[in-house]
């Protein structure tokens, strides 16, 4: 062992397990799938080469627009609405006290709880006839609607819904304003700055870059927002809340379309891609003309 | 922070609004647990108590409400419940064992192409599970794992991208002179971690086993696409059909099936809550 077990190559038999796994369940899977995506696969024949065929079928087919512009819809609600939320409770919950530590743990609750359960939870607190929330509305004298059984309104209640889970962003705005330097507010103070000038002059700058991490992983989690519309609006009312992992889930596990159902999977990679790029380059000219 | 040690109003007026947020952040759970125990026609009504009404009643009512969860003809939670903790124990001990040694290499044991590797390994984590579900199925179906739990816990026996990436942070930062000590008095790399970086890294560990249990507890989709048997479903699984099948399920037992399904997690999370959030973060700030 030790002449073997000191030498420069030692750490590859380490992480040889890894490098399989990484094999099997990653790099295969993607080939795989660029190679299906090239072709016509119903699982149930073999596949059949049809080149670029399912890509150009992306490009006309009204339900992946769809799917793509609903998804865009909902992560332009959610990114910017939880980014400024998150930001005004983690500002909010930056003191030292009992009660501060409390509400920090009831907000990152949410975010443990499973997602069939949320979905069962705000199936029924959006309950159009007997649900929590129309029920606090109709003591304010409103009438609320059908959430989930009305266009716009559907989508309004997901994004809702998604921004109970906030508590993973407020962790970490916490902690990037916890490393703010007490004596700039207080500089900032003495200069006669209000709390709001204080906070974009002051405390951004520190925290910019969480924001931006924070940004980057919703994008992500944005595509691929599954579960909740799957199970409380089965994509409706009429296709309004219907998301590109739910149409790449019912191509491949319901119309047998394991070709087109490749693509979208690679096309989704590309605009995943496309979006982060996006996102940098807009940072990256915000952060120049700021300073 | 503005208002940070200022006037008692704005102090005041700091902690009305904290409670506010925790109102509206506990609700969602509070009203669930609540409506387990009421009766249906209660539950349906627009009150907004949070007891079934008379209030001795509590008890009985959700003896009533949840033994007829459990007790459903068609759905088995018992079963699901035993399948979860079957393939939820399996997968996280599966990517512990393999993700604190693949972790522990990847940081301390000389090798070509460490950077290149954990690039990788975070790059992967960037993957939506969406892109590699359907490449995946098929996979699984060559292999004739379609039918078994073995889809929902085998990759992890191999190492688990997040996980490996936390330990590796943490073998990270141990001191040098460490391993160099441990060298002088001719310990093996793996002497060196079996008796040195082992015994420190149970904090480390701990992390990993919340973070893995919770994700697996709760996976959904996984399930979704590589589960085929109702004899296998999880108990995600089971309480999607619960609320899906035919004859719309009461709402007073379909939140009382999501109260126990949410219950485990939430009872470990409270346990454990500081290494939750401080875990989150070392996942986070420091890639």
């Amino acid at each position: 062992m030790s002449a073997a077990g000191r030498s420069r190559f030692a750490g590859l038999l380490w992480v040889l397990p890894w490098l399989i796994g990484l094999c099997v369940f990653f790099l295969a899977p993607m080939g795989l799938g660029a190679y299906y995506s090239m072709t016509d696969y119903t699982m149930l024949e073999p596949p059949l080469w049809v080149g670029l065929d399912n890509y150009a079928s992306l490009a006309s087919d009204p339900v992946f627009h769809r799917a793509v512009l609903n998804t865009i819809v909902y992560a332009a609600f959610v990114i910017p609405l939880s980014v400024v939320l998150a930001l005004a409770i983690a500002g909010l919950l930056d003191v030292d006290s009992r009660l501060s530590r409390l509400v920090r743990v009831l907000v990152f609750t949410p975010t443990v709880v499973p997602l069939v359960a949320s979905a069962m939870i705000w199936l029924w607190l959006f309950n159009g006839d007997h649900g929590l929330i129309n029920a606090v509305l109709h003591m304010l004298g409103l009438s609320g609607p059908n959430w989930l059984g009305e266009r716009g309104f559907a989508m309004a209640a997901l994004v809702v819904m998604a921004l109970w889970s906030i508590g993973q962003p407020v962790v970490i705005y916490l902690a990037a304003l916890q490393d703010v330097p007490r004596e700039l507010y207080e500089a900032g103070q003495l200069d006669g700055m209000g709390p709001v000038r204080r906070f974009v002059h002051v405390a951004m700058p520190s925290i910019a870059p969480a924001v931006f991490f924070n940004v980057i992983i919703q994008t992500i989690t944005a595509w691929q927002v599954f579960a909740a519309p799957y199970i409380m609006t089965e994509g409706g009312p009429d296709r309004s809340t219907y998301f590109y992992s739910h149409y790449l889930y019912d191509n491949a596990f319901l119309f047998q379309r394991m070709g087109y159902a490749s693509a979208m999977a690679w096309v989704q990679l590309m605009l995943i891609a496309a979006c982060i790029l996006a996102i940098y380059a807009v940072t990256r000219k915000l952060w120049s003309t700021g300073t | 922070m503005s208002l940070r040690g200022h006037s008692p109003a704005a102090r005041a007026s700091r902690s009305a609004l904290m409670l506010v947020v925790a109102v509206v952040f506990a609700m969602p759970l509070i009203w669930m647990a609540a409506t387990s125990i009421k009766p249906e026609s209660q539950a349906m009504s627009q009150g907004l108590s949070f007891l079934p009404d008379p209030v001795t009643s509590a008890p009985s009512q959700a003896m009533e409400n949840y033994g007829a969860v459990l007790d459903d003809p068609t759905v088995d939670f018992p079963l699901y419940m035993r399948n979860t903790i079957v393939v939820v124990a399996l997968g996280v001990f599966g990517c512990v064992i393999s993700s604190v040694v693949v972790a522990y290499g990847l940081a301390r044991v000389p090798m070509p192409g460490r950077r290149p590797l954990l690039v990788v390994t975070v790059g992967t984590m960037l993957i939506p599970f969406p892109v590699l579900m359907a490449p995946l199925f098929m996979l699984y179906a060559k292999l004739g794992w379609i039918g078994t739990f073995l889809p929902l816990y085998a990759q992890f026996w191999l190492g688990n991208a997040f996980s490996i990436f936390l330990l590796h942070q943490f073998f990270k930062s141990l001191p040098k002179e460490l391993d160099e000590a441990a060298s002088i008095d001719g310990c093996s790399h793996w002497q060196t971690f079996r008796h040195i970086a082992l015994p420190l890294s149970r904090n480390a560990l701990a992390v990993v086993v919340l973070l893995h249990f919770t994700y697996m507890w709760n996976d959904f989709l996984a399930p979704l696409v590589f589960i085929v048997d109702r004899e296998k479903f999880t108990l995600m699984l089971g309480l999607q059909l619960y609320q899906s099948k035919a004859g719309q399920t009461p709402w007073n037992l379909l939140m009382a099936a999501s109260t126990m399904t949410v219950l485990p997690v939430l009872v470990v999370f409270v346990l454990t809550n500081r290494l939750f959030t401080r875990s989150s973060l070392s996942g986070a700030v420091k890639g």
